[in-house]
């Protein structure tokens, strides 16, 4: 049994999901220690209100409000995992996109533009066909692919200028991501799609539902009674498969990977490196529109157009959902609701609490910070391993390495 | 004319001393993508502490008593507390950096995400609001130099000097800019900046030569903070009113670009600083700009939507980027953790 759990901890993918692990765990404790100190210097919140913050940051999801009393009060709450499941379906799109282009040696920061381009291309197409001519769901297929289209092309330009011009991806992303926010708000601005009908949402674009265009529900709505939850997030888990089977089972898989593992051997074993860079920038603003998509086209949510002065938070948080999977596309799919767990998190924080939903953005930037030394939390771990096992077993070694002195002896 | 070299300085200025900044971590060979959330948290506990002293009362009399010596005194005071915190927050990166031999570029994406979530959640808790403002007045009234400062009449005419750089001018702008020559001077004409510069190049050899390339790269990122936070905090009082809101409008970004655009070379970056300080100044102020004071406001009247002017910078960037790409030339050490054992 000992042996058995020892060749456990010694495989790379167990020491690479405990080192998740941990850095999730460290993510939560800081977290929930700023929340505790904070409570404590300021009068308003106090101790108890420290306490409670404290408690919701480690299983908010299972908060369902407070009693009569105005204690917290706990169970399943079947909104809480709708919303989740539906927050984590633009998140794993995002961070299946940055995972590819880490696989190519890429670090695509510029998924918060290729989701804008996404989201900007769905609605344009899912408003403009009339439904009543064309059947709403094959609107919603074409409006989807389209903007994954769109998405390929937007993230192809880093690729280009990366692959030809030998610009830094992550400037180049970081300008594509400006662009785009411009783009969109300039089309948005004045056009047909802004919302005219409901007071007080001028801001917005209308839902899609407005031309009867909405994800399907697959039943998960009655699963989940009341939240947010549609089909979106078993296409989401289909095309992680699917990215899986691509990245590990095919050849133009093995290319990419190989131009991340080194680009110039890659060249000398006939790889098209450059094609492949602009290739896998491609896919990867493929999911991260995709991820847009799904997002906007559910026909409940609700699109800020003017937004030319920030970038979409899911974009960027596809850089530690991929982080946290290690680049596993199926890790993605985990990671990805966990971190729509923690959004979750901080709305019942703001909900019930003194606190507010930025301390989750604490937490996932204490995560970064931490994959960021995935590799020497991993090497600790593997010490740590190898100090708590070599005691009892150091008999063992002392036989095997008589045995190897009377073979060299028999030699 | 004047209006438009004032506007123009007041956006590059913070671009060129936090591209600076940058180019202190780089040819040190570190990475400092965290630019961007060293500004956002040097702009926020710059204003915290001008709040913080106010609330106190400390130069309350100065500001009654027109002291305008006294207040901006303050201002520097501010200054110093900022580039101080950024160089403890850039401390995270180094420790990452240097230290554990971490990615660098994941190591600053998560400064990035995390000072602005530190800086809402802590601005949020204090004020119930996303804005974190001065405690009473604005920085123009208690910060910003004007005729009457000097004892001048508000209608005399001081020239095209004097209405140019003594008017409704920051202090800070001017510090910063001494700051900027000086630091270049120490990069290139010191030992230390030798040093500095032989560790982003080929961290081996300077170790072979006796230098700690560890403690340099920890100076590296350590001025390089100092830098930005500093940077981040003249952006907050000269452009945002002195307020903090987690947010810099991605300058930090746009340094990295103009550092890149500048090869890593500070003439360079004072010349793309005023390229990008041009377009930010057209884009945020097209349809007040007078430019050869007829009072014709040329660029509104042309019809250009302003969208186009807001996206003109980051077109350019790309652009000007895409053009010079063939003589960019990075400190070659640079993302590549040092590690002793390596020849």
């Amino acid at each position: 049994m000992k042996e058995n759990l020892k060749s456990f901890f010694k495989k790379d993918g167990v020491k690479s999901v405990l080192a998740s692990l941990i850095s999730i765990l460290v993510g939560l404790i800081v977290g929930a220690i700023a929340v505790f100190l904070v409570g404590i210097f300021k009068d308003t919140i106090g101790v108890k209100g420290a306490w409670e913050g404290v408690r919701i940051i480690f299983a908010g999801i299972l908060s369902t409000g407070r009693n009569v009393v105005g204690s917290l009060t706990w169970g399943y709450n079947a909104v809480n995992l709708g919303d989740m499941l539906f927050r984590a379906t633009p998140l794993i799109m995002a961070g299946l996109s940055v995972s590819v282009a880490f696989k190519t040696g890429l670090f695509n920061i510029g998924a918060p533009g290729q989701y804008l381009m996404g989201t900007m291309t769905s609605l344009a197409i899912a408003l403009s066909i009339p439904s009543d001519k064309v059947p709403t769901w094959i609107i919603w297929i074409i409006a989807f692919l389209a903007a994954m289209v769109a998405g390929a092309l937007w993230g192809a330009i880093p690729g280009f200028v990366k692959a030809v011009f030998n610009i830094n991806e992550v400037i180049a992303c970081i300008m594509t991501n400006w662009i785009a926010a411009n783009l969109v708000t300039w089309f948005f601005d004045g056009s047909v799609f802004c919302n005219q009908v409901e007071a007080g949402k001028t801001g917005y674009i209308y839902k899609t539902s407005y031309n009867g265009v909405a994800t399907v529900k697959l039943g998960l709505d009655k699963v989940f009674k009341g939240s947010q939850v549609n089909g979106g997030i078993i296409i989401a888990i289909v095309i992680a498969v699917l990215v899986y089977i691509m990245m590990n089972k095919t050849t133009l898989g093995y290319q990419l990977k190989a131009c991340g593992a080194n680009r110039h051997a890659a060249k000398y074993a006939g790889i098209k490196d450059k094609r492949n860079i602009i290739l896998s920038m491609g896919i990867a603003g493929a999911l991260a529109s995709a991820g847009g998509a799904l997002y906007f086209l559910s026909g409940n949510t609700e699109f800020f157009w003017s937004t030319y002065q920030s970038l979409p938070a899911t974009g960027f948080n596809g850089i530690p959902v991929a982080l946290l999977a290690l680049n596993n596309p199926i890790g993605v799919i985990f990671s990805g609701i966990f971190m729509a767990m923690l959004s979750t998190v901080g709305m019942q924080l703001t909900n019930l609490t003194a606190y507010n939903e930025y301390i989750t953005d604490v937490i996932i930037g204490v995560i970064v910070y931490l994959s960021a030394f995935a590799l020497f939390i991993r090497t600790w771990i593997s010490t740590r391993k190898k100090e708590a096992v070599a005691k009892p077993s150091e008999d063992k070694e002392k036989e095997i390495q008589e045995e190897k002195t009377n073979e060299r002896g028999n030699e | 004319m004047s209006f438009l070299i004032q506007q123009t300085l007041l956006f590059m200025v913070p671009l060129m001393i936090v591209a600076l900044a940058g180019v202190f971590a780089e040819r040190s060979g570190v990475i400092n993508l965290a630019l961007e959330g060293i500004m956002i948290f040097g702009a926020f506990t710059g204003v915290l502490f001008v709040r913080t002293v106010q609330e106190i009362g400390l130069f309350e009399s100065a500001y009654l008593n027109g002291n305008w010596g006294a207040l901006q005194l303050f201002e520097i005071l501010a200054m110093l507390v900022a580039g101080i915190m950024g160089s403890v927050f850039s401390l995270l990166l180094a420790f990452a950096a240097v230290s554990l031999k971490a990615d660098q570029t994941i190591g600053g994406t998560a400064l990035n995400m995390l000072a602005p979530a530190l800086v809402l959640f802590l601005v949020r808790i204090m004020v119930n609001q996303n804005t974190l403002m001065m405690f009473k007045g604005d920085s123009a009234g208690w910060f910003m130099l004007k005729k009457t400062t000097f004892g001048f009449d508000k209608d005399a005419d001081l020239g095209f000097f004097g209405n140019t750089f003594l008017n409704k001018v920051y202090l800070a702008t001017y510090i910063c800019l001494l700051i900027y020559i000086i630091l270049s001077i120490i990069l290139y004409f010191t030992k230390f900046g030798l040093r500095l510069r032989s560790c982003g190049e080929n961290p081996q050899a300077s170790a072979s030569l006796g230098i700690n390339v560890y403690k340099m790269r920890y100076s590296g990122v350590i001025i390089s903070g100092f830098l930005a936070g500093m940077g981040g905090f003249v952006y907050a009082l000269t452009s945002s009113n002195c307020s903090a809101n987690g947010d810099v409008a991605g300058f930090g970004f746009l340094a990295l670009a103009v550092m890149i655009f500048g090869n890593w070379k500070p003439l360079n970056i004072a010349g793309g600083a005023l390229l990008f300080g041009l377009f930010k100044c057209i884009a945020a102020c097209y349809s007040t700009l007078d430019i050869n004071g007829d009072g014709i406001f040329w660029l509104k009247e042309v019809g250009i939507s302003s969208n186009v002017y807001r996206l003109l910078p980051y077109v350019i960037t790309l652009l000007v980027l895409t053009f010079t790409s063939k003589k960019s030339r990075a400190p070659k050490a640079e993302g590549i953790p040092y590690d002793k054992g390596t020849r």
